[in-house]
């Protein structure tokens, strides 16, 4: 789309894109570039030096053994940050949109955790599931499960996961309930006059109705595990133990800023970056599509 | 208050079509000029040409005897009235008809003046301090004219200002601008669609079809003697019938064994193919004089004061007008004469009236 | 909904309070220990009803910080919170709705380079190009300073494109009338288009605020002085150790003043919250 009327002038739009340009090349470009370059350098141990080596970096860090398990923890992750946050969020959203009386104070209720910064829903999370002082812990402790996620692999990616799924149910609850108030009422009432319950309802004719919102939540979820999360895993597990709640982000920031192993975690930024575009071109061709539709 | 005169204006865009293909028209001091056309005609885009919103390829546009093509739309000494009216929403009707004046930087008081002046013509005091949301159609219609005539320009330009109104309203608003321009007696320009409007608006129209023009007039000598198919086809309602035809001696056959007599004075440069064009209004029941059509009513439309009788002929479909306490039924026959004096035709092939 | 069923609505109401209660339960233990003592807190189990510490713990941390971990006054952190959220917020919305508006309302060489150029920042966060950024930062002299905290994250695709698609929806007309009417861009965009992107700039600044307020990454980076901490920097900072080694009654405390600016800006504005996060997403 474009605009019919247009002003002339030589100079003005420049000005105007200016401050933006500026900062995107500065604090971008700039940067995105020479996280490229170092991905093919590597430097002596003392840094004095660099040398150019191609694709090393890269082909070292698939032959990595705790890289390539870095990849399996971010999927599974990701993989139970989705689709338990989208389960519950439209168990919720689904509830919230049936109700009449108190719908307002639900919808407050359940949004503001959006507000909670990941970092700190790691805290309270892990304040809960202390291993010697939660709340939590003690309760499990009552029900006969022995819980430290200090030590045990399964309950530190439970932690964290239960974390960043909390902070993340707020937003899927609002797109949900939005994707849900939007199919006709008409549409409901035709299939109750054609016999369908209330279940078969949901499945035949909501849930598809919903599939684009679905799709579109579940791009945005991807991509919030893979990179908001990143104050979630260092305000409580810090990727351990012994890595086991690693995720790629996090496995950056370890390499490049406390391994100061700047070839390797710039490898490690680039195959991040092309992970991103493809979830963009992904997320925009939908939209594409969604604009037909 | 100007005259404006439009010399050879074309226009073609970066894609190299032509939307404008060359209009010349002189448009007095104080005249009211509608131009009228099918959408895709070309019509605002001349409008907004003499504006001063779109560029002039080729030609001249004079305002006032001055030159305008490289002159910037605010400096044309012109006001539009817009389809949509273009009202800016966050601001209240007064300021709305004052903005275009305080970025004159005109005086408070004179600010004042004018829009107040221009509030009691339109009848707008108790609005002035409303937003545009809180106003009807018709109500935002008038600010939108408000604001083109506290900047007293030389002219006005109308693009298509009656289009998003109920009926009711249109008739109304179209009264109003006639005796606003009684009043005022500027320079307009007028571009619609709609031939009632321009029929009972113009001074002279401007009939437009594919950016050509194809006549232009005083709405009663175009409705008379239309220049082309598309203007008689265009202008009048409902529209003329047209009866295609051959040539055959002196006369036209066209079809069912009807032969309409080319008028003398025709005969010499009369083509082969010729459409015979006939009003509704000028079919008449016995006696016109003219050919005899011998239908059979297929549908009828009953108005009230007259009907449409929809008839077959030919492959074609007539309409004739009848009046309405004689409608005959559906399926009845009905003989009927064309009115001798009335009768069009035109070259089939390019469309043109054929002329003595 | 089409039926009225009592049993379906006792079941609509009682998962919506289940989600409610699990929701608000990290929050509620987080107040109740905000007011406890420490001894109380590693009481196994915790009291789960207030204590009377709420005004030692809350001014201890405001005035003092704690004292085993970072002791910086939260007071401060949530100053320089405050400078962060706003600079990004509005940082952002001014430099978005200018290029948007010079996308939208002109045709120039370069203008679909720029447009890309802007596009293809969606896909570099910060998290992809950290080192590198934290190396211009220091380069240009932005470390532990309020500019290095803003300026590298004031640049926004997102924005950008919510006032495009908002100024491709006005009316060309507007612009029309306002050319005849005398106004030249810079006044157009003054007394048309700002006044008309008030919905969209409100909406843009409840999410952008939350945004910067919650900025992790970044921050930890580029702050070595206490002084320049944000709370939720300052938060980590306070978490030394193992478990019961932690002061959890003031790391409580400041947790809930770290999450309470937000949380109000979501609730009390959430009409605005709402659209920015559906238009954000667009």
């Amino acid at each position: 789309m474009e605009k019919r009327v247009v002003f002339q002038s030589k100079w003005l739009p420049y000005a105007l894109l200016a401050p933006q340009i500026v900062v995107t090349v500065i604090f971008f470009f700039w940067p995105a570039a020479q996280a490229v370059y170092y991905s093919f350098l590597v430097q002596d141990a003392f840094g004095t030096s660099s040398q150019f080596v191609w694709f090393q970096n890269f082909t070292e860090l698939f032959h990595d053994g705790r890289y390539v398990e870095s990849f399996k923890v971010t999927v599974l992750f990701s993989t139970l940050v989705a689709v338990s946050g989208l389960a519950i969020s439209l168990l919720l959203a689904t509830a919230a949109d049936r109700v009449v009386r108190g719908a307002m104070a639900y919808k407050t209720l359940l949004i503001w955790p959006y507000a909670v910064a990941p970092a700190i829903a790691g805290v309270l999370w892990a304040f809960l599931f202390a291993p010697s002082i939660g709340i939590v812990t003690y309760l499990l402790k009552k029900m006969g499960i022995d819980w430290n996620w200090i030590i045990n692999s399964e309950q530190a990616m439970l932690l964290v996961v239960i974390a960043a799924v909390w902070k993340q149910i707020s937003y899927n609850f609002l797109f949900f309930l939005a994707g849900l108030q939007s199919i006709p009422r008409a549409l409901m009432e035709a299939a109750a006059i054609d016999g369908a319950s209330p279940t078969r309802r949901f499945w035949t004719i909501v849930f598809p109705l919903l599939s684009p919102t679905t799709f579109f939540l579940l791009v945005v979820n991807i991509v919030y595990a893979f990179f908001d999360t990143f104050g979630v895993i260092d305000a409580t597990t810090q990727g351990g133990p012994a890595a086991s709640t690693q995720i790629l982000v996090y496995k950056v920031y370890h390499d490049g800023v406390k391994a100061a192993d700047l070839g390797s975690s710039s490898a490690q930024s680039v195959i991040l970056m092309l992970i991103v575009i493809t979830l963009t071109v992904v997320q925009f061709r939908f939209v594409e599509k969604k604009v037909q539709y | 208050m100007a005259d404006i005169k439009l010399s050879g204006v074309r226009k073609t865009y970066a894609n190299k079509v032509q939307v404008i293909h060359g209009v010349d028209v002189a448009i007095a001091d104080g005249e009211f000029i509608v131009i009228v056309g099918p959408s895709g005609c070309g019509k605002s885009t001349l409008l907004r040409m003499i504006a001063g919103l779109e560029p002039i390829t080729e030609g001249e546009i004079a305002i006032g005897g001055k030159r305008v093509n490289n002159v910037e739309p605010k400096d044309r000494n012109i006001a539009m009235v817009f389809q949509n009216y273009a009202l800016y929403p966050h601001m209240t009707v007064y300021d709305n008809m004052a903005y275009g004046l305080r970025i004159r930087s005109l005086s408070k008081a004179d600010i004042e003046t004018r829009v107040q002046r221009a509030a009691k013509i339109l009848e707008l005091g108790p609005l002035l301090q409303r937003k545009p949301r809180e106003l009807s159609g018709g109500q935002r219609q008038r600010v939108a004219m408000g604001r083109a005539i506290v900047r007293e320009p030389a002219a006005f330009l109308f693009d298509e200002p009656l289009s998003n109104l109920d009926a009711k309203l249109r008739v109304q608003m179209r009264l109003e601008i006639q005796k606003l321009h009684r009043e005022l007696r500027t320079t307009s320009i007028f571009v619609t669609h709609d031939q009632v409007e321009a029929m009972t608006l113009a001074d002279r129209m401007i009939v437009m079809n594919a950016g050509v023009v194809e006549q232009i007039g005083r709405p009663i000598e175009v409705y008379e003697n239309p220049a082309s198919l598309f203007v008689a086809g265009f202008i009048g309602s409902p529209a003329m019938n047209f009866i295609p035809g051959q040539r055959s001696g002196d006369d036209v056959e066209v079809g069912e064994g009807v032969r309409v007599p080319l008028p003398a004075e025709l005969r010499a440069a009369a083509p082969q193919a010729i459409t015979v064009g006939v009003r509704p209004e000028h079919f008449v029941a016995s006696g016109g004089g003219g050919p005899v059509f011998k239908l059979k009513v297929d549908t009828v439309e009953a108005l009230g004061a007259d009907s449409m009788l929809h008839c077959a002929f030919g492959g074609a479909s007539l309409v004739v007008r009848v009046d309405g306490h004689a409608t005959p039924e559906p399926g009845s026959p009905v003989p009927v004469s064309a009115m001798a004096g009335k009768l069009y035709f035109f070259d089939s092939t390019s469309g043109r009236r054929l002329r003595p | 909904m089409v039926e009225n069923r009592p049993v379906l609505r006792f079941f609509q109401h009682l998962i919506l309070i289940v989600g409610v209660i699990i929701v608000a339960f990290p929050l509620y233990v987080t107040f109740v220990a905000s007011t406890l003592t420490y001894d109380q807190i590693v009481t196994v189990p915790m009291p789960l009803l207030p204590g009377d510490q709420l005004w030692a713990n809350y001014s201890q941390v405001l005035t003092a910080g704690s004292q085993k971990g970072s002791s910086a006054p939260v007071s401060a952190m949530l100053v320089n919170s405050f400078i962060v959220a706003i600079g990004v917020a509005l940082g952002k919305i001014s430099i978005s709705i200018i290029s948007a508006f010079a996308i939208v309302y002109f045709r120039f060489p370069g203008r679909t380079f720029f447009f890309w150029m802007i596009f293809v920042t969606l896909m570099l966060p910060i998290e992809v190009r950290i080192i590198p950024t934290f190396k211009v930062a220091s380069d240009l002299g932005l470390l532990d300073s309020y500019a290095g905290l803003t300026l590298p994250l004031i640049a926004s695709a997102t924005a950008t494109f919510l006032f495009r698609q908002f100024f491709l929806t006005i009316p060309d007309e507007l612009a029309e009338a306002a050319r005849i009417d005398g106004a030249g861009p810079l006044r157009f965009f003054w007394d048309v288009v700002v006044p008309l992107s008030k919905t969209n700039m409100a909406a843009l600044f409840v999410i952008l605020f939350i945004h910067g307020w919650n900025q992790y990454l970044w921050p930890l980076l580029i702050t070595g002085q206490e002084s320049m901490y944000t709370v939720v920097i300052g938060i980590k900072r306070m978490i030394a150790g193992g478990d019961a080694s932690n002061e959890w009654n003031l790391i409580m405390a400041t947790a809930i003043l770290a999450l309470l600016p937000p949380a109000l800006v979501v609730v009390l504005m959430q009409k605005w919250f709402v659209k920015g996060l559906v238009d954000t997403e667009k």
